[in-house]
């Protein structure tokens, strides 16, 4: 069974975190995912950089072009991962944007990242519907979950369609945001919580964006499976290093 | 053989909505209506009144008399230049401005490169009274301040791209963000055929008035609707989707698309697309793309800020991979002389982007019964500067 599968039928909430490979220096990524992992982490979004990320807001986006500039492509990234199921058992995600991955070849992409032992992709700019088209059938030939975004603005019946293609999980962004631009939810993201945790989907619900303590850690895994942190993980990162990961996490729970 | 959009949103195999899920609202939303309310009567009117009593339209199609001399064949000029603010971008942002009041958004936002798109954007907020932002590459702000305090007079904010290359690639970056962090009230009006499906559409569309006057006005010039040849200047190619359109599926009709190689187009300083792009993604088109091997998105260079655009729209994406349009790519040295040589010879100052057109009339021969017509798409008050500094004028 696909580790994603596995760790979200634990009884325990998920934490899931996201960072950039290639930063804050370009060889950090290995060590980063080790201690996250040591550290009780149950999920790992490995960012693979982009020149242009849409989605992302300005921490993420600054990790990302650092990265770029230390060297960071998708085969560096490839060459460091190579061994890492080696050492890392928990599962595994890239998130990138769909450029890059075109550029290297989906079906390489995805045998790549069957043979290292990725587990899914999260790809923000490849729509649903081409997905179900054209790459579904690539993708799960090599054994990788592809994990959709839903938003607050996302109507009853995309969200239906959303669960019927998505094997794994679905990612709730918490509010209409890029990422790392809200702190803490009101209301209308409560509400949004409740409304989707009474939809009865078949695939479970990890919230994003906008989770960035303990308190909004707390607040989203009451409503749903688990919660990612990206943007308030790096500003860390970029603040403390990457000595100090076990105080990071150890705020969180 | 259609080169028009499709009803998924290709052209052949470019275009499509590339966008995260987070755009799918705002961009399905006008998907649903761009059609139906562009067709209304009252939509027509409306656009038809402004285009004739505020942008100044129909731009004449002027016989270029001594250019055709020298050149031995019958050159006409399409005047979009004269149109108000100064080039052919608010054909589009008028189109966009009736169609956002009509879906009840009461923000509008948008990016520019050079600024010319920013003023024409800034204009029609100003003219219906709609709050304006306008992202703008840092280092564009700094290269362009006439056009920035346009803007300023015009009641618009100026908001810095400070991301990436901060220049228009990243404004266009900015503004999208922008619509995510704001999808319900705001609107966005993207100034070329880029973007995702519907805007290259949408865009082609509203300048599709620019070939639909060049059919009329050469029936009664020359008995002919259709000339031999139409040229053009591409960046992300607004105007020259204009110029084509109500010729794209009659190929009898010559279509000649002119990018900028800058420096030269093998010299790591150019914006010639078709010759160094991939196909790729970029803000949500899946089109032919400057880019790494690594697939990251590279900064183009054009002496002509309308130019550097690291992509084209899928339209010309597509025209190129057919065959059906021919690319010729033109040098900044060869865009300035032309600067030099129209305004000597004509009496126009042309902006450098549409001078890049005229250049093509040194690369290739034309019959002396051919009909040539160029799109001078805006004026070179603009680059003024570039001008002075380049000519030591």
């Amino acid at each position: 069974m696909n580790r994603i599968n596995q760790k979200l039928k634990e009884g325990k909430k998920i934490l899931s975190i996201y960072f950039s490979a290639g930063y804050p220096n370009l060889n950090d990524t290995v060590q980063i995912i080790h201690d996250l992992e040591k550290n009780g982490v149950d999920m790992i979004e490995i960012g693979l950089p982009f020149s242009d990320p849409l989605a992302d807001g300005p921490t993420i986006q600054a990790s990302s072009t650092q990265a770029l500039h230390n060297g960071m492509t998708t085969q560096v990234l490839f060459d460091q991962l190579k061994d890492i199921r080696k050492t890392v058992s928990i599962p595994l995600i890239i998130m990138g944007y769909f450029n890059p991955m075109l550029q290297y070849g989906i079906e390489n992409f995805c045998k790549k990242c069957a043979e290292i032992g990725i587990d899914g992709l999260i790809i923000p700019d490849l729509p649903v519907d081409v997905y179900a088209e054209e790459f579904k059938e690539t993708f799960e030939k090599y054994g990788l979950k592809n994990i959709f975004l839903i938003t607050p603005q996302t109507t009853d019946e995309r969200i239906h369609f959303i669960d019927s293609v998505s094997d794994g999980f679905i990612y709730m962004v918490s509010s209409a945001s890029v990422t790392g631009s809200q702190s803490g939810f009101g209301s209308i993201q409560e509400d949004y919580f409740k409304r989707i945790a009474t939809m009865n989907l078949n695939n479970p619900q990890v919230i994003g964006f906008g989770i960035n303590n303990k308190e909004t850690f707390n607040l989203a895994t009451q409503f749903a499976k688990g919660a990612i942190i990206g943007s308030a993980f790096i500003q860390y990162l970029t603040e403390n290093g990457i000595g100090k990961i076990e105080k990071f996490v150890k705020a969180i729970r | 053989m259609s080169y028009n959009v499709n009803e998924k949103g290709y052209y052949g195999e470019f275009g499509g909505a590339y966008i995260p899920e987070m755009l799918y609202p705002n961009v399905e939303e006008l998907r649903q209506n761009y059609l139906k309310i562009t067709a209304e009567p009252e939509f027509q009117a409306e656009f038809d009144a402004l285009l004739k009593d505020y942008v100044g339209r129909p731009t004449p199609l002027y016989f270029a008399e001594r250019l055709s001399e020298k050149y031995n064949t019958k050159i006409y000029l399409k005047r979009e230049d004269l149109c108000h603010t100064g080039a052919h971008k608010i054909n589009n942002t008028i189109g966009q401005i009736i169609l956002a009041k009509r879906l009840g958004k009461t923000r509008i936002i948008a990016e520019t490169g050079a600024g010319q798109h920013g003023v024409a954007t800034a204009t029609v907020c100003a003219l219906m009274g709609l709050e304006c932002i306008v992202y703008m590459g840092e280092v564009d702000i700094k290269r362009q301040a006439p056009n920035v305090a346009r803007m300023k007079m015009l009641g618009a904010e100026v908001r810095p791209a400070l991301s990436g290359s901060k220049t228009l690639k990243d404004a266009t970056n900015e503004a999208i963000r922008d619509w995510i962090n704001n999808p319900v009230d705001t609107y966005y009006i993207i100034g070329s055929v880029v973007g995702p499906h519907p805007y290259p559409d949408m865009v082609a569309r509203f300048q599709s008035v620019i070939s639909k006057e060049i059919k009329e006005q050469l029936l009664e010039k020359e008995g002919r609707e259709n000339p031999d040849y139409v040229i053009a200047c591409v960046g992300g190619g607004s105007n020259a989707a204009g110029t084509y359109y109500h010729f794209l599926d009659n190929e009898d009709v010559k279509i000649i698309a002119v990018e900028a190689a800058g420096m030269g187009v093998d010299s790591g300083e150019s914006a010639a697309t078709s010759a160094l792009g991939k196909v790729g993604v970029i803000h949500g088109s899946k089109t032919l793309l400057m880019q790494t091997t690594d697939g990251q998105i590279t900064e183009p260079y054009s002496i002509s800020a309308g130019l550097d655009y690291p992509g084209v729209g899928p339209m010309h994406a597509n025209l190129f991979k057919t065959g059906r349009a021919q690319f010729i790519s033109i040098t900044d040295e060869q865009a300035m002389s032309w600067g030099l040589k129209l305004s000597k010879m004509e009496g126009l100052i042309p902006a450098i982007e549409s001078a890049h057109a005229f250049a093509v009339l040194d690369e290739m021969k034309f019959k002396p019964e051919d009909i040539v017509v160029i799109n001078l798409s805006g004026r070179g008050d603009k680059d003024l500067n570039t001008y002075i500094d380049y000519f030591k004028l």
